[in-house]
């Protein structure tokens, strides 16, 4: 099955699914509404048995809205979607019972253990008694939580929480397993370890995985395809490299000037190969070049004739954030969509 | 079935990880049972009567000796002599003394005439409890005196005999129904109402959404588990407010038979009005903002402090809606009464009806999807 994105030119560019030619997951022009909102616009992708499949996008961007569509937590407006062949509206009994979801709350009971929490889970989705323990002990064993299992969930650290949720989401030993920022609030050792387990889990269970993410270096690190998703529009598609391939440039060169001048953001556009300069702050540049080893000394002679002084000068490939400033014209960080709550100073106290 | 239990595993381990849901169900219920039981229906004792005599005659003087006797006797007020009426009036006033009894000039000669004697009785009304107990006691005293010396062969006046089908029932007994019902209707609305809400908020049922559970397997796991959370909370109480009532309700097994059928129906109901309530709730502020108002608005009218029938047209319609009435209706029958099935056929029948009929109207609004 082909996967097509919706509304933009650069979509579907190398978009095919990796091996099989079974979609483990189809979604066909779907669409969701909130009264006059529209969440999700239509978009169509399909993921290949045992691929792992990135959703990426800011948050609000709809890719939440898309997985609890095929999760059958949330009704499609309109559209279609197959999860494992099965019609996600029609058939949504059959769609739980193969697929695996970690949400992205903590939604294991904090009070329960955690062999309470998968078994009460193992019961939900109708595990048989006799293959009850064995699914357990497996899938601890899996997440590397088996010396753990009659801790109470509430104490165990925060990666250790998200390893829980990924046992309960596969004590049923799903074929499809759906994650919703998995990684989101871990702190970096946890997050490797994370990706890792995931990895692993990929490989020895043959699962299909669909990630939403809003880390780069996760989506590039883990995912086999990449769906680029922003207002509710699927605006990219296709593997890692095809994406940065995709984006004009396959360099960026980042220059920080000693003086800042209005004339250096002409002045850099005009060089070589460069197809995009962003400002980032005051004399700091960003630009995209096809060749960075030649711009790169472009730069310096021209900073050498103006008698300026570069403080710093560095060359690296084009990375996901460029791919998706690329497409969604702003970088994806947290502080940008949410409002950040800290507490006032204390009258008095020191810096 | 068997996913429907594994919600009530997961309800009722979460609930015994929490003893403290439990404790605090049951803790305003019962120092609502012992404070109000202690403060309320308790005799007035010991207030301030002055006398101020002005006659000082034989007849006077039995007078005092009268209210000397109440004193030492049911010790419903201690006399204090007066000499000037206005300033036994001024201190009832004021709130130095309760009461002033005014035993004017001549009322000796009076009472020997036969001409219409009279003594006056100053009360400050403001307080109605002990003036009325004040009132009550000087009318029995005056009566008694107005009695004639030697009683006539034959009784010509028509005397009111009173028979008390049960024994003595201080407040607190009859205070226990409502306090019986009051924790377990606290037991629904934090083990049932907020837990559930705050599960909703943290996204717990998101979890159990994406499994094949159906509907109403996760809504009969809920209420079942908050059902049983509310029979727990009324058999403790039933036990603790019985033997701190002093009554002897636990060591008979129909009245416990009785009881645990009436908790059932109880249990039922209050948790499918509380589930009706939350269906589509999502606010975790919601259950604490009701609490307050629904606990007023279903307990007090329910005749559990006060009786029904001295309510106002507009409460009594109230009360004959809320299922509290049936509850307070059932214990009193069987805790004061011993009135057996009898007399709680209509309570239950009212309680398992309202509370199948809440469940089967809140079953439909439940949503299945976020």
């Amino acid at each position: 099955m082909t996967a097509t994105g919706n509304s933009s030119a650069d979509v579907n560019r190398g978009g095919e699914p990796s091996s099989s030619a079974v979609a483990a997951i189809a979604v066909e022009n779907i669409v969701k509404r909130y009264g006059t909102f529209e969440a999700v616009k239509g978009v169509n992708f399909s993921v290949a048995d045992g691929e792992i499949f990135g959703l990426l996008g800011p948050n609000g961007a709809g890719k939440s809205t898309l997985i609890r569509m095929m999760t059958t937590l949330v009704p499609i407006t309109s559209g279609k979607a197959f999860v494992a062949g099965f019609d996600v509206a029609k058939d949504p009994d059959d769609v739980r019972r193969v697929i695996g979801v970690i949400p992205q709350a903590l939604t294991s009971d904090p009070d329960l253990t955690v062999e309470e929490n998968l078994s009460i889970y193992a019961k939900l989705y109708g595990v048989p008694r006799v293959q009850r323990e064995k699914s357990m002990a497996e899938v601890l064993e899996a997440v590397d939580l088996t010396k753990w299992r009659g801790a109470q969930t509430k104490t165990l650290s925060g990666g250790m929480r998200r390893r829980l949720e990924i046992a309960r989401g596969l004590v049923h030993n799903p074929r499809i397993f759906f994650l919703d920022e998995p990684t989101t609030g871990l702190d970096p050792v946890s997050r490797i370890a994370v990706w890792e387990m995931l990895d692993n889990l990929r490989k020895t269970r043959n699962l299909t995985m669909l990630i939403t993410t809003h880390y780069m270096e996760e989506a590039d690190k883990l995912c086999d395809r990449i769906a680029i998703v922003d207002h509710g529009n699927l605006v990219a598609l296709g593997t890692p490299i095809q994406l940065k391939q995709g984006v004009p440039g396959s360099n960026v060169v980042e220059v920080h000037f000693d003086r800042e001048t209005l004339e250096w953001k002409e002045r850099l556009e005009k060089l070589d190969g460069v197809t995009s300069v962003q400002a980032e702050s005051a004399g700091f540049y960003r630009v995209l070049t096809s060749s960075g080893s030649k711009t790169t000394m472009e730069l310096v002679e021209l900073a050498a004739s103006l008698g300026e002084t570069l403080t710093s000068l560095s060359v690296q490939n084009t990375t996901l954030d460029d791919v998706f400033i690329h497409y969604t014209g702003r970088q994806l960080r947290d502080e940008q969509v949410k409002a950040v709550f800290s507490m006032p100073p204390r009258p008095g106290a020191q810096p | 079935m068997n996913r429907m239990f594994a919600i009530f595993e997961r309800e009722m381990r979460k609930f015994f990880r929490s003893p403290v849901l439990m404790v605090m169900s049951m803790m305003l219920p019962l120092v609502q049972l012992i404070i109000l039981g202690n403060a309320y229906g308790g005799k007035i004792r010991g207030a301030k009567v002055a006398i101020v005599d002005y006659d000082h005659g034989p007849q006077a003087v039995k007078i005092r000796e009268a209210c000397a006797a109440i004193a030492v006797n049911i010790a419903t007020f201690n006399t204090v002599n007066y000499t000037d009426e206005r300033k036994a009036r001024e201190d009832v006033r004021t709130g130095k003394i309760d009461a002033a009894i005014i035993i004017p000039a001549q009322y000796s000669r009076r009472v020997y005439a036969q001409d219409a004697p009279k003594l006056g009785l100053v009360v400050d009304n403001s307080d109605q409890f002990t003036s009325s107990s004040i009132e009550s006691e000087l009318q029995s005293l005056v009566e008694a005196l107005n009695e004639p010396v030697i009683q006539p062969r034959v009784v010509n006046k028509i005397a009111l005999q009173f028979v008390e089908l049960y024994p003595f029932v201080s407040y607190m007994k009859f205070l226990l129904a409502g306090s019986i019902s009051l924790a377990m209707y606290i037991s629904v609305m934090i083990g049932g109402g907020m837990l559930y809400i705050d599960d909703k908020a943290r996204g717990v049922h998101e979890g159990y959404l994406v499994t094949p559970i159906s509907k109403l397997e996760l809504v009969m796991g809920l209420n079942l588990a908050g059902a049983v959370k509310a029979v727990l909370a009324g058999v403790c109480l039933t036990v603790i407010g019985s033997l701190m009532a002093g009554l002897g309700t636990i060591f008979h097994p129909m009245q416990l038979i009785q009881a645990f059928t009436l908790i059932v129906g109880t249990a039922i109901a209050f948790n499918g009005m509380m589930f009706l309530m939350m269906v589509r709730v999502d606010d975790p502020l919601v259950p604490r903002a009701m609490f307050g108002v629904l606990n007023t608005l279903l307990f007090f009218p329910s005749g559990a402090v006060f009786p029904i029938i001295a309510f106002p047209k507009w409460l009594q319609a109230i009360a004959i809606i809320d299922p509290f009435t049936y509850c307070v209706h059932g214990f009193k029958a069987i805790l004061l009464k011993d009135g057996g099935f009898v007399a709680i056929q209509y309570d239950l029948l009212f309680l398992f009806v309202f509370g199948i009929g809440t469940l089967l109207i809140a079953t439909p609004l439940f949503k299945r999807t976020l």
